[in-house]
């Protein structure tokens, strides 16, 4: 603990020489008094993702048991093998993962594709279309999921069945671009020096070739932003592949949960077991890519700013 | 050639402004052929997914709204108002604007309170401090149905660990989800607990905003380090906590998933939020007319309640220029 005070106090002691120093703080613990509000702050947020891991571990009759049953006697991994065994929870997993992959994919080609058209090109319809795609973003899903439903079925019956009702296309195409991504892209555009795409266009470079070679380089944070808001909100979709889908081989890992759930909510090992595998992986997509899952979402609250 | 001579003669877009669409070049340029239509291919494949799955189901159901329409007889014959004037009526419907109300009032200003405190409380560069944020942003990562799951558990009425550690302090079993007066408030517990990451990292990255000179300013003139906070930190964290209030309170007038897993409304219709209702009306009663209504209600519900936030929310917001 005295590594960490010592440099603050150096920090203060140089500061009172030319700078300010901030309040004069007597030292009455070893460590900072934050740690007194962090340390059980954290606990209780950590204590759900303790108490499920817990459970899922633990047998059926001891998680039957009240009081609780707060260290499992031996750790029973069978609970494990069993969800496995009566829900084919792989399957949800390639299917999310297929979902939530070609869905950020398709939004980072199509919504940078408009947003650079409406940033920087003009063509005849070009406000109104925007104008329109504006309006959409306003609007609540539950308005327009009626008939989106009506759409998919058709398109499914009578244009391409991999994209209508049952199948994991139906939740990729009606989210392959949003006008979310459209609009916040092209505001990024927008604050690009122009000077590098005129230059690359005075060498002879097509327009989609300026996009590629020197639009995109230039905005990878943006990409990265819309990717990450794109990956959170197609993972967690639960509404739209609650309608879309029912049959047990399309579905994704929330809804595939949630329909284990209706089946066996009252065995509770197993449930857990089930929601850790479904949470692990995502979790490890998180930590993995934090930074920029951090960076994204506060990268909304400050466009507010 | 031609086309990159007429790129040459554009201006640059002034230092950070964006201004109108398209005002930023110079005004009364030609268009070229080859821009119009590079202009429609690329805005081709994005536009037509949202004015399919977007626009036209907007109109669409404004329509479906005015009609009869139950999947069961192929015709859908126009009913005028009827749908609006059954919403008007329906018990339930009341109900549900209480509940989503109610729900919204809590869960709103409950995550900004604990976003806030916490994200105060990590602003500090401390011993494990990443270890502590990373705690809170975890919750971000969780599906909205793992975190029913994992709640439904903790609150189990007979086997859950809440009710274990209240009969530690002396308080008897409660029914929770099980109870029409409870279930509404474990639900705004476990969404909280849900949006606590999205909250903290909103206020943390405007608390590394808040420049530290004028905090030092503030502590010479002698403000205690409430005062700071209160007169200083706070307003400045004003847009923020203006972003966050209607950016929540959308999603809580949405709120959906976490009572379809929990409670299915019950009991006794003790948590039907207006979602819940038109999810059941479209895709178990197959009332589309109706549902659509609702829905459109609901959208009037977001635009008066948004509108609203905005207009008091600017008056206690501070702009840094």
């Amino acid at each position: 603990m005295t590594a960490t005070s010592a440099p603050a106090r150096g920090g203060i002691e140089s500061s009172a020489g030319g700078g300010v120093p901030p309040v004069r703080r007597r030292r009455w613990l070893p460590f900072s008094p934050w740690h007194l509000v962090l340390v059980p702050a954290t606990l209780v947020l950590i204590f759900p993702f303790i108490w499920l891991l817990v459970t899922s571990l633990e047998t059926p009759s001891e998680a039957l048991r009240f009081p609780p049953v707060l260290v499992p006697h031996t750790l029973r991994f069978a609970n494990y093998s069993d969800a496995l065994n009566s829900a084919p929870f792989g399957r949800f997993f390639v299917n999310s993962a297929v979902v939530v992959v070609l869905t950020v994919l398709c939004n980072l080609v199509f919504c940078s594709l408009a947003g650079y058209a409406f940033a920087r090109f003009r063509f005849l319809g070009r406000t109104a279309l925007f104008a329109v795609i504006m309006a959409t973003l306003m609007v609540p899903f539950q308005v327009t999921m009626i008939p989106q439903f009506i759409i998919t079925k058709w398109l499914g019956v009578h244009v391409l069945a991999a994209v209508g009702i049952n199948h994991i296309g139906a939740l990729i195409l009606p989210n392959a671009a949003t006008a979310f991504g459209i609009f916040f892209l092209r505001q990024f555009f927008r604050t690009l020096p122009l000077e590098y795409e005129e230059s690359a266009r005075v060498d002879g470079a097509s327009r989609l070739t300026v996009l590629i070679r020197v639009v995109l380089p230039l905005a990878t944070p943006a990409l990265a932003t819309l990717a990450a808001l794109t990956f959170l909100d197609s993972w967690n979709n639960f509404l739209w592949p609650l309608i879309a889908i029912t049959s047990t081989n399309q579905m994704t890992v929330p809804l595939g949960l949630a329909t284990f759930q209706g089946a066996h909510a009252t065995e509770w090992t197993l449930l857990m077991a089930a929601n850790v595998m479904s949470l692990v992986p995502v979790l490890i997509v998180f930590f993995l890519a934090q930074r920029y899952f951090i960076r994204s979402v506060a990268s909304t609250g400050l466009a507010g700013t | 050639v031609a086309a990159s001579g007429i790129i040459l003669r554009r201006r640059r877009p002034g230092p950070g402004r964006p201004g109108r669409p398209g005002g930023a070049r110079a005004a009364g340029r030609r268009v070229t052929a080859s821009e119009q239509f590079a202009g429609w291919a690329f805005v081709t494949p994005g536009v037509a997914i949202i004015l399919l799955f977007g626009a036209v189901p907007i109109v669409w159901s404004a329509i479906m709204s005015f009609q009869r329409n139950n999947l069961l007889t192929p015709s859908t014959p126009f009913v005028g108002l009827k749908n609006y004037r059954q919403l008007v009526h329906d018990p339930i419907v009341g109900q549900a604007i209480q509940h989503t109300l109610i729900y919204t009032a809590l869960f709103v200003p409950g995550t900004m309170i604990v976003g806030l405190f916490l994200a105060v409380a990590m602003n500090r560069k401390i011993r494990f401090i990443s270890l502590y944020r990373t705690a809170a942003y975890a919750t971000m990562a969780v599906s909205t149905i793992s975190e029913a799951i994992v709640f439904i558990w903790l609150f189990d009425p007979s086997y859950g660990i809440v009710n274990y550690f209240l009969s530690l302090v002396g308080i008897p079993q409660q029914q929770f989800l099980n109870s029409p007066s409870q279930a509404l408030y474990v639900i705004v517990i476990m969404t909280i607990w849900g949006w606590t990451g999205f909250s903290v990292v909103i206020y943390l990255a405007a608390l590394q905003g808040v420049p530290a000179t004028l905090l030092e300013a503030a502590s010479i003139d002698g403000c205690t380090a409430w005062r700071r906070f209160r007169r200083v930190t706070l307003p400045l964290l004003s847009p923020a906590s203006l972003f966050l209030a209607v950016w929540l309170t959308i999603n809580a007038l949405q709120l959906f998933d976490e009572v379809y897993l929990s409670t299915q409304g019950g009991p006794l219709n003790g948590t039907t939020v207006l979602v819940y209702y038109l999810y059941q009306q479209a895709f178990m009663n197959f009332n589309f007319g109706y549902a659509s209504a609702i829905a459109y209600f609901l959208f009037l519900i977001i635009l008066v309640v948004t509108a609203l936030q905005f207009r008091v929310g600017r008056r206690f917001t501070h702009y840094r220029s």
